[in-house]
């Protein structure tokens, strides 16, 4: 299959189940509500080494802020509802409530619940306070500034981690602009995220390792500098690969995001779109190429 | 605002309609008058329900025409300006009062909605735990209060008095939401324990005496506070844009200007456990 002279291989994205959370972070401006956001979901970009995947989403025009100042919607995942307590615990309390002026919501409508601001809420050392209207409860934490406003609260659902998708490009150039485009295509979709860099990775990695103990190394068939000395899946005239992983609260918007990405990504320079998978042996879910670009009529 | 125990009778649809008979100021009480009661009846059984006329047992047929059968909605009209009562312990549904109410409307009820187009006697939602009450008119004294020898009045609940209120709303309030957008009579939130009043008219005198913890938030006039409250300082209550949004949602309140309100601080009632406030709009 081919789009735009691109091959799209016949092959799948293989992705795991997660837990997911969606705070809205407001502050008086929304450059101040991004601030707080972006080192809330810093260094997140793998639980392999950080914890939690996080980044974050732009409110739609439908979805008014409960306060209405200006805010985004920051998204994390993890392994299981008690890690992403402990992760946003640290990272609401020394990422958001020191931002100026923010505040933190739940965004998630969700029966599972991770209580947060109900912890957080004894940084004010006895004068803190607590509002309950419509059954959301608000812990009010005195802070030097004045107060910082955090739901007791966030609710966490089951979520799709891994999705992905590789960019096999003829250079360095065309690859990364091919996935510049895809992220920016993709940020739209509500609910999803690509947590790393820019939302790309440049170093995939392969779940086996030489060396006893490590269980990660770089993905070495995809390695262009060392396509000689490994069993290659690089095709002729393919010098760079970029990857694009995506985390989502749900598999739609994992398979949305994708297929938009895809889409995006078959450019001058691309030479295949391809993915990562453990032969269908470890995650819950596939997200078969072909289909997606089916469904997109490309 | 849902209520979840109105779920299995919702798409019922079915309501009824009580017509006061006759004008009188003899008081009546009328707690019968209450959808949890009705669920289920048809308006005989309704018409058979008990009530006082004056010190006289009754029943609701003597004094009201009743039509309809038993649902999740009661309409109740004619003259009730000395009916007391109506909707207490209420749990699910809905209540429209078709003009003037008496005392004790909506009193100890946990859920559903009352709704009263005209004004509304004294001890409007007295020891309410839930639910919401919307009086568009005024209200008499003691609104959300706590009867005489109780050590806590409403711990939950919604009351929104599109009018004035009298003296002494909330009083030893420990939960819940008043908002009054009239004005209110002297000692508003007297020995309040938490909660919040919302005051979009003029605070009357003396509000928060004796307040242990919760919030009197004055977006109109103020007066001077009693000397037992200190001022903090001035800032921007997010809470309360919180609140804001909500009263907006529910369309009760629509002046966005206000949204963006600096507020002081004063703390109190310092005689006694003082984690209170008022905050006055600057």
């Amino acid at each position: 299959m081919y789009i735009n002279g691109v091959e799209i291989e016949d092959t799948f994205a293989e992705a795991f189940e997660m837990w997911g959370a969606r705070l809205i972070i407001t502050a008086r401006t929304r450059e101040w509500a991004m601030t707080a956001a972006r080192v809330a979901t810093g260094l997140a970009t793998s639980i392999i080494g950080c914890g939690c995947e996080a980044g974050i989403n732009d409110l739609s025009g439908d979805e008014p802020t409960p306060d209405g100042r200006p805010g985004v919607a920051a998204l994390f995942f993890t392994t299981s509802p008690e890690a992403l307590e402990t992760q946003l615990l640290q990272r609401v309390g020394q990422g958001v409530m020191t931002s100026p002026t923010s505040a933190c919501y739940n965004g998630l409508d969700a029966a599972d619940r991770v209580k947060v601001g109900g912890k957080l809420r004894y940084f004010g050392d006895g004068f803190q306070s607590s509002k309950l209207l419509d059954g959301r409860r608000l812990w009010r934490v005195p802070v030097m500034e004045g107060e910082f406003v955090v739901e007791e609260e966030f609710g966490v659902c089951k979520a799709v981690g891994g999705g992905n998708f590789f960019i096999l490009g003829k250079s360095v150039e065309a690859a990364l602009a091919a996935a510049e485009a895809s992220v920016a295509a993709m940020r739209a979709v509500p609910g999803a995220i690509m947590p790393f860099p820019g939302g790309i990775v440049r170093s995939g990695s392969k779940v086996s390792s030489k060396y006893k103990g490590q269980h990660v190394s770089s993905n070495t068939p995809y390695c262009p500098t060392i396509r000689t000395q490994v069993a290659t899946a690089l095709p002729d005239g393919v010098e760079a690969v970029q990857e694009i992983v995506i985390d989502g609260l749900d598999e739609g918007a994992v398979r949305e995001a994708m297929r938009i990405g895809i889409s995006e990504a078959c450019l001058p320079g691309v030479v295949r779109i391809s993915a990562g998978n453990y032969g269908g042996t470890l995650g819950k879910y596939q997200f078969p190429l072909g289909e997606l670009v089916d469904s997109s009529g490309g | 605002m849902g209520c979840v125990s109105c779920a299995a009778f919702v798409l019922d649809g079915a309501g009824v309609t009580l017509r006061r008979k006759e004008a009188s100021s003899i008081p009546v009480e009328a707690d019968s008058i209450c959808t949890d009661r009705f669920v289920g009846r048809g308006p005989t059984e309704i018409a058979a329900l008990p009530a006082f006329y004056g010190r006289r047992r009754v029943t609701l047929g003597d004094l009201f025409d009743v039509e309809g059968r038993g649902g999740d909605n009661i309409t109740v009209a004619g003259d009730l300006r000395h009916v007391k009562k109506i909707g207490h312990g209420m749990s699910m549904g809905s209540i429209t009062v078709d003009g003037d109410v008496g005392p004790h409307l909506g009193s100890y009820m946990s859920g559903g909605e009352i709704v009263v187009e005209g004004k509304a006697g004294d001890w409007v939602g007295a020891h309410m735990k839930g639910g919401r009450i919307i009086v568009k008119g005024d209200c008499g004294h003691f609104v959300g209060g706590a009867y005489s020898g109780e050590t806590k009045g409403v711990t939950g609940g919604t009351i929104v008095v599109q009018g004035s209120v009298g003296r002494e709303v909330g009083t030893r309030m420990r939960r819940g939401l008043i908002v009054v957008m009239g004005d209110t009579g002297e000692f508003a939130a007297a020995n309040m324990i938490a909660g919040s009043i919302l005051v979009f008219g003029r605070l009357g005198e003396r509000p928060g005496a004796g307040m242990k913890r919760g919030t009197i938030a004055a977006f109109g006039e103020a007066p001077e506070l009693l000397p037992t409250f200190r001022y903090a300082c001035r800032f921007e209550p997010v809470f309360l844009r919180f609140y804001l949004r909500r009263l907006s949602e529910w369309g009760i309140w629509a002046e966005t200007d206000l949204m963006d309100s600096c507020f002081r601080r004063h703390v109190g009632d310092v005689n006694g456990v003082g984690k209170g406030e008022i905050l006055i709009r600057d």
